[in-house]
């Protein structure tokens, strides 16, 4: 009896699983459609750029936050070979555009109705950031944010462009 | 026994159909439709006035009163 209970929950536990955006590890490749215009984005097209990935949503927040701010860093950092990628996790892509009719940024935004792209990450919270270096690799996550964050982000990201390649 | 088995086997199968909100599918939850109270200030007024109107009796936490903790 209970070696099925067992067998049973061994079979059923990877569903519970989920792959994770992992400190030290390669971020996992994506490729999505922009939320303007008819382009299609992915994170290797960017390779060779210190990349933040955010995730965000129409719906969050601190997301309405931290929008200025990154954009801000990507007008001081940019010319360095800094960029921002934000993921928009809005089941509509209408609600996201209205976001950013209201919040206009610079940086590519693309949309991920479908949720895989989270899912890839293990996203735990909204907004939830992957600063990825210059070869791709994972070096910090930034869940939540906070007016505060701007600054130690930005010292991050310096660090990150000072590295050679 | 069978009927053990067969009802752990369903509990099994009936846990794996429960699904976690994921924290980007939460665009429905965060409408001003789905909130507890219409209007937040309001009902942190009233939450305000209803524990010092109630005080003596724990108020709307636990019951007290009386070692002045409350």
């Amino acid at each position: 009896m209970m070696k099925h209970v067992l067998i049973a929950v061994c079979l059923f536990l990877p569903l519970q699983l989920q792959a994770a955006a992992v400190v030290g590890e390669m971020a996992p490749e994506l490729s999505l459609p922009a939320v303007v215009g008819e382009e299609t984005i992915s994170l290797s097209s960017l390779r060779g750029k210190v990349v933040y990935v955010d995730f965000w949503a129409a719906w969050c927040g601190p997301c309405r936050v931290s929008f200025p701010q990154l954009q801000q860093l990507r007008d001081d950092l940019g010319e360095r070979g800094f960029e921002v990628l934000a993921i928009s996790v809005d089941e509509q892509v209408a609600d996201a555009r209205a976001f950013l009719e209201e919040v206009p940024v610079t940086y590519p935004v693309v949309h991920d109705g479908k949720g895989l792209t989270p899912a890839a990450y293990g996203v735990l919270g909204m907004p939830t950031g992957y600063l990825i270096d210059r070869d791709g690799v994972v070096r910090d996550v930034h869940q939540g944010y906070r007016k505060s964050d701007g600054e130690k982000l930005r010292a991050k990201i310096v660090t990150l462009l000072g590295e050679e390649k | 026994m069978t009927v053990k088995t067969a009802v752990a086997g369903l509990v099994l199968v009936l846990l794996c159909g429960c699904e976690t909100v994921q924290p980007w599918e939460r665009g429905l939850l965060a409408k001003k439709d789905m909130q507890w109270t219409p209007n937040i200030m309001d009902a942190r007024l009233r939450s305000q006035i209803y524990a010092s109107k109630e005080a003596s009796s724990g108020g709307a936490g636990a019951a007290g009163g009386g070692c002045g903790c409350n």
